[in-house]
């Protein structure tokens, strides 16, 4: 079949880790490119002149950017396992409406809890929460944000769970005592080998985090 | 044929409510356009607008049947498939879908907030920001190429997201002294190819309305 796909990524991001599920729930081989992000490579600025990030998908020579628009792809691409994204306009628009709050709210306000101290840290905790919370009132009882099947939703949020313990503590709080039904989700998807395998160890994170910190404290 | 009973809630000014209206006009769909009071001067967001989109309390909302769309670019693509039937706004291709994604998220990430920089800032602020929208609009030259349209051939999706910005320059050139025609040729005559649709002109406000809005807002800011 010859499709030649390659992932420049760095492994703890969140929106790496996006299109890491999406290329496993459609069963797709790809290369992994790890990034250093300090010294970017000449490829990763070839390929993302624009924005400089990573994720970067490369599928056949040619560059996708923005991890969103990656999974829409990968799902519109590969459109004939797992779908990712609902089939109906609607519950498109709804899912879509979701990830852009999570891309919006979580990344910033999650950096206050191991950036700063103090009011301003508290006030990122606090962020979060209330975040967390929205989320856990969209799931409501269903078993995953996609409803009966794990969706582009589920993958838009699920790598941030990743972050969770590094948040608690650095922030020394509890998501799970706050958030206790959206812990249960996080659980769930990890039972899922396309989330195991895509997500790095919360412990690593958190350590990496830690030694991120200690360069700016 | 069902009855579809589509509203917007809408602030005539707004490029974001703008993009949506020319979406709906591009299907031929028929909408009722509420306008919603924005500055208070009238009483302030409605209970609809406050209950349809609690989350961020923005114009547009879409009301489809009762049920409310928010975030202009996410409505564009669910009227596109939504009414899929006339003139395909998304290209076909999945690589292709991807790019015009692509420019409607830095679009939406860049053009409104560097331009409002322009007009609410003066001298070294205000100069920076101008250097950044001309950066800006070279860029997005550069991905229009030699196509009549971002879309290639015919006015697409990536058209429809950036036209509604173009009616807020004749204030940004009046304000901040520059002429984008000067540094952007380009893009200004795909502005003008734009402009000639109907679909576009009927639904644009005419730039003088926006440049006094803005003129009000400076003088409220100080900065005039």
């Amino acid at each position: 079949m010859g499709e030649e796909v390659k992932l420049l990524d760095f492994w703890p991001s969140m929106f790496g880790m996006r299109v890491k599920i999406a290329l496993a729930e459609k069963g797709v081989a790809y290369e992994y490119v790890e990034q250093d992000l300090r010294n970017k490579s000449p490829l990763l600025l070839q390929m993302n002149p624009i924005h400089k990030q990573i994720p970067v998908l490369i599928h056949n020579g040619k560059p996708i950017c923005e991890s969103s628009i990656i999974v829409e792809y990968i799902d519109e691409f590969w459109k004939d396992k797992a779908p990712l994204l609902p089939s109906d306009p609607y519950e498109r628009a709804q899912a879509r409406f979701w990830v852009d709050f999570i891309d919006k709210k979580i990344y910033e306000s999650a950096k206050k809890i191991y950036t700063k101290k103090g009011e301003e840290q508290e006030g990122g905790k606090k962020e979060v929460i209330e975040i967390l919370k929205q989320l856990e009132q969209v799931l409501g009882e269903k078993a995953y944000f996609g409803g009966e099947c794990f969706g582009y939703l589920d993958i838009g949020l699920i790598g941030f769970s990743s972050w969770f313990y590094a948040y608690e503590t650095i922030g020394n709080f509890s998501i799970e005592a706050e958030c206790p039904k959206l812990i249960s989700w996080v659980k769930r998807c990890l039972e899922k080998e396309s989330v195991s395998n895509s997500l790095p160890d919360p412990k690593k994170v958190c350590e990496s985090l830690l030694q991120f910190k200690k360069r700016f404290d | 044929m069902s009855k579809e009973e589509v509203i917007i809630l809408d602030c005539s000014l707004s490029p974001f409510c703008n993009r949506v209206k020319i979406a709906l006009s591009e299907k031929g769909v028929s909408y009722e356009s509420k306008e919603e009071d924005l500055f208070g001067s009238k009483g302030g967001k409605s209970e609809l607008l406050l209950k349809s989109n609690p989350i961020y309390k923005k114009v547009p909302v879409l009301l489809h049947n009762g049920k409310p769309l928010n975030e202009s670019s996410i409505i564009v693509s669910y009227i596109d498939e939504t009414w899929p039937s006339s003139s395909p706004l998304l290209p076909s291709s999945p690589y292709e879908r991807a790019q015009a994604r692509f420019w409607i998220d830095y679009i939406d990430k860049k053009v409104f907030d560097v331009g409002s920089k322009i007009w609410r800032s003066n001298g070294e602020e205000q100069e920076e920001a101008k250097k950044e929208l001309i950066e800006i609009l070279k860029q997005l030259e550069e991905a229009l190429g030699d196509k009549d349209f971002f879309g290639g051939e015919k006015f697409g999706i990536v058209d429809v997201i950036a036209i509604p910005f173009t009616s807020w320059f004749y204030a940004y050139e009046k304000v901040g002294n520059f002429k984008v025609e000067e540094c952007c040729p380009k893009f200004s005559a795909w502005e003008k190819r734009c402009l000639q649709k109907d679909t576009v002109s009927s639904v644009l406000p005419c730039p003088d309305k926006i440049y006094n809005f803005i003129t009000s807002m400076r003088k409220n800011l100080g900065l005039e």
